[in-house]
């Protein structure tokens, strides 16, 4: 059973003539507790279908279905308990005159939980930060720390869909594994969905199943972690992408 | 981090203030609180404003025991007599008041204007500004629109009508002060509104389903008011010289109480020959307006959320 | 190598004055620069951006640069006068940053920044600023140089841009090029583009170039040498086509980091620092 499902999801931003086409007829399924990756540059439409599922653009058509539900204009309270997302940044997700104990009470609170300081202190520990971290405000946690805040605010509703948008992109790579490698055992552990997005097919074939390659708002290809690896793509561009994953190569620019 | 060794039990309060790991929210607050304390002193010129104001303050409270005459008593043998003459330190008004006393008293009038002004305007610009910039569209429109009515106006000549239609007066003086001093805090307001709403952290308390209402008052005004605050110090001297010239024309308070600006007003006529009497309160308001100028960009530096984080 | 280096760094430092007393930055590297792509690799706070800064005498007050020898083929750069820095910036050494949008003035035509870089330098006239700067535009692959010269930066895409600031960079036929994270911010197709000219260039003229990265991937494939920094320090100076046979735990560290298409894993290593590290010596780097 898939868990989320895209059908002819286009996203638009402006009319008329400044109409810019972010997202064209973009069509994948997700299935329940799998990792599904999105792959693309900037400005491919990526972010932007994550955007378009959690409701934060405006004008969209299509289809876009969690569990069972097809989802209308509006998101209820039950949605967001549901479907959770961790963003980019971790400079700048998190509100800068909030501590870590605020941020974390104030999302348990509106979801109606009860027993909010012995769940703040599980969520800390489920994120690997232990209960020192808890009053501290963000400008004294590292950029990885940070982050890690960030997944629990996210985790905090318990939600069984993730969605990871780029999520160790401002990381130094040391503290990027440390962060995947979390997010691989939360997964595990909570049975959670995820849908990720990143420029990095490294970071996806580590993570995901499979992927839809982005390119100007389209999805060019789907590939599953096994094509990846074997480097086996159609398209041009999925092929550059993936040559390029290795370092630089004096004889890959007359190709792209 | 640097500082774990903080927590060392040796180090006291003083550690306990500095801890990289505060243990319950009000300790949180307190090291907050503390730190930006630290940066502040560092600050010279700021803690010479803040020492200027605390003395206003003591001034003001203690007046009638630091007062050496009764700042009402005339004694018309006495008028006009220069500063230092024998028991007026800063001389005698035309009608022979010790001008010291009413300095002394006065410090109360101009507290309680400034007191007043600082508690309505930026409130009320807090309001308008951040529903303004948070709801957007027509609400935006309106609300900014009418804000940029009341800019329109000089400031003197919008507060000299509003207190020619209220009476004249301190506290229709106050009034007319606040009502022309919002304008600049709710564009303020609305400007630091329309970056934040933008910002992840606005996302993602939207994404746990906060509404409108939460998201104004517990995400973006404690961002706001920091700036607010600063400007707030920042316009006090305005205020203070605005007050000033209310009590000058004669539209503020009214004889014979001891209003800087009044009294500036009062000594206008004898400046050639007798200096000091619009030259003392001059100097006082001169004095308090630059120390709230110290202050604020003392604070400026200690709340900018750029790099405070 | 024999031949004389382009620029020789003995025990570099870089201090900046804190609350909490003085921070080092960098701590006393000393390394030389030939006719080469020297990378330099470290994550964030290794003091790599400052190394580069810190040549070019670009740390602000009161941050302080200190070194035993700092020197551009015999010139010793800490004794030059500002003003004379200044002609050492951009003529000899140029830098390419992270973002060109911030680097190009948004209110002046491409072509002006660039003639005007040209002629402050050369002292050459209006004729012969133009006829360089669109070659060097041609140079760095773009294909309508006279549309460009015209253009505002904001017209320009994120690699047209990076192009151009390389275009700007490279007017004055510098000997050294330092290039801070040049093409982080690109995606990966124009990344491609814009090493493949820093390479040509490389061999072409003969310059000296100093790659200032975090991704060890494209290092290790595009310098001939590369410098692992860590905490302010050098820790271990290797080929960069042997970075993978790495030695020190930092640097294996890294390497066993960064997830890999080839080598499907579990879990990433994570790396675990040694305080140790902290208190080595500085590895020198000088050849």
């Amino acid at each position: 059973m898939s868990r989320l499902a895209f059908r002819d999801l286009c996203v638009w931003f402006g009319e008329g003539e400044d109409r810019v086409d972010a997202v064209k007829n973009a069509t994948f399924e997700v299935p329940s507790g799998a990792s599904f990756g999105l792959v693309g540059e900037s400005g491919s439409g990526k972010s932007t279908i994550l955007r378009a599922l959690m409701g934060l653009v405006p004008n969209w058509s299509g289809e876009m279905v969690v569990g069972e539900r097809k989802l209308g204009e509006k998101r209820d309270r039950a949605f967001y308990k549901e479907v959770q997302m961790v963003f980019q940044d971790p400079y700048a997700s998190l509100h800068p005159r909030h501590s870590v104990d605020q941020v974390l009470s104030e999302v348990l609170k509106l979801h109606g939980f009860s027993d909010i300081d012995r769940r703040v202190n599980a969520l800390l520990a489920d994120v690997g930060l232990g209960p020192s971290y808890r009053f501290r405000y963000p400008h004294q946690l590292s950029g990885g720390q940070r982050q890690r805040v960030a997944i629990a605010r996210a985790l905090a509703p318990e939600p069984s869909v993730l969605l990871l948008d780029e999520p160790t992109s401002a990381l130094d790579v040391s503290v990027q594994a440390e962060v995947l490698n979390l997010l691989t055992d939360l997964r595990e552990e909570h049975g959670l969905t995820y849908l990720m997005v990143s420029h990095d097919l490294a970071v996806i074939a580590h993570m995901c199943e499979a992927t839809a390659v982005m390119q100007n708002g389209e999805i060019v290809e789907m590939l599953s972690v096994e094509e990846m690896r074997a480097m086996r793509a159609e398209h041009p561009y999925t092929r550059h992408l993936l040559e390029s994953a290795s370092g630089y190569n004096p004889n890959a620019e007359q190709r792209a | 981090m640097m500082s774990d060794s903080l927590n060392d039990p040796r180090l006291g309060f003083r550690g306990w203030l500095l801890t990289d790991t505060p243990t319950s929210r009000f300790h949180a607050r307190c090291v907050a609180f503390y730190s930006g304390w630290l940066k502040f002193r560092s600050n010279t010129m700021a803690m010479v404003g803040l020492m200027i104001l605390i003395l206003l303050v003591l001034i003001a409270a203690f007046a009638p025991w630091i007062a050496p005459h009764d700042p009402l008593a005339q004694d018309l043998a006495g008028r006009l007599k220069p500063p230092l003459s024998e028991g007026h330190l800063l001389g005698t008004d035309s009608l022979g008041r010790d001008i010291l006393s009413r300095l002394i008293y006065g410090s109360r009038i101009t507290l309680y204007i400034v007191t007043l002004v600082a508690l309505i305007a930026p409130i009320v610009g807090l309001l308008v500004g951040t529903v303004a910039g948070y709801a957007g569209g027509i609400v935006d429109a309106v609300l900014m629109r009418l804000t940029d009515i009341f800019l329109a106006f000089p400031r003197l000549v919008l507060a000299l009508a509003f207190v020619a239609a209220l009476g004249a007066g301190i506290e229709n003086a106050v009034l007319a002060i606040s009502i022309t001093a919002w304008p600049p805090y709710a564009r303020l307001a609305r400007a630091e509104t329309l970056t934040i709403r933008n910002s992840d952290y606005i996302a993602a308390i939207r994404l746990q389903g906060a509404g409108p209402m939460r998201i104004i008052t517990k995400h973006i005004w404690p961002l706001c008011i920091s700036s607010l605050i600063v400007r707030v110090t920042l316009d006090m001297a305005g205020v203070i010289l605005t007050a000033a010239g209310l009590g000058f024309l004669g539209l503020g308070a009214q004889p014979p109480s001891p209003e800087w600006g009044a009294m500036v007003a009062e000594g206008r006529r004898f400046i050639l020959d007798h200096w000091w009497v619009a030259t003392m309160p001059g100097l006082a308001i001169f004095i308090v307006s630059l120390a709230f100028n110290l202050l604020g960009d003392g604070l400026r530096d200690v709340l900018d959320p750029k790099d405070a984080g | 190598m024999s031949e004389k280096p382009l620029l020789d760094i003995e025990d570099l430092t870089v201090t900046f004055p804190t609350r909490q007393g003085d921070f080092q930055a960098v701590r006393g590297i000393s390394f030389t620069l030939g006719r080469e792509r020297l990378g330099i690799v470290g994550e964030s706070g290794s003091g790599k951006s400052m190394t580069g800064r810190a040549i070019l005498r670009l740390i602000r007050p009161p941050g302080r640069v200190e070194a035993g020898k700092l020197e551009l083929e015999g010139t010793d750069l800490l004794k030059l006068s500002e003003r004379e820095m200044q002609k050492i910036r951009g003529q000899r050494i140029s830098m390419v940053m992270q973002d060109p949008k911030f680097s190009l003035n948004p209110v002046m035509r491409i072509g002006d920044q660039i003639m005007e870089i040209y002629r402050f330098h050369t002292g050459a006239g209006k004729r012969a600023a133009y006829e360089k700067a669109i070659e060097m535009l041609e140079a760095v692959s773009i294909r309508d140089p006279e549309r460009v010269m015209r253009a505002y930066p904001h017209e320009m895409s994120g690699g047209m841009g990076q192009r151009i600031m390389i275009a700007m960079m490279m007017v004055t036929e510098p000997d050294i090029l330092i290039a801070d994270e040049p093409t982080s911010a690109l995606d990966v197709s124009v990344q491609t583009q814009v090493l493949s000219i820093m390479d040509r260039l490389v061999r072409e003229r003969g310059m000296g170039l100093i790659f200032i990265s975090h991704d060890l991937n494209l290092v290790a494939s595009f310098c001939d040498r590369v410098l692992i920094m860590y905490a302010g320090k050098i820790v271990e100076v290797c080929d960069a086509d042997r970075l993978h046979e790495a030695r020190h735990p930092y640097t294996r560290g890294l390497l066993g980091s960064l997830p890999r298409l080839d080598e499907p894993r579990h879990h990433l290593e994570v790396l675990k620092r040694d305080p140790a590290w902290l208190d080595a010596p500085s590895v020198s780097g000088r050849q």
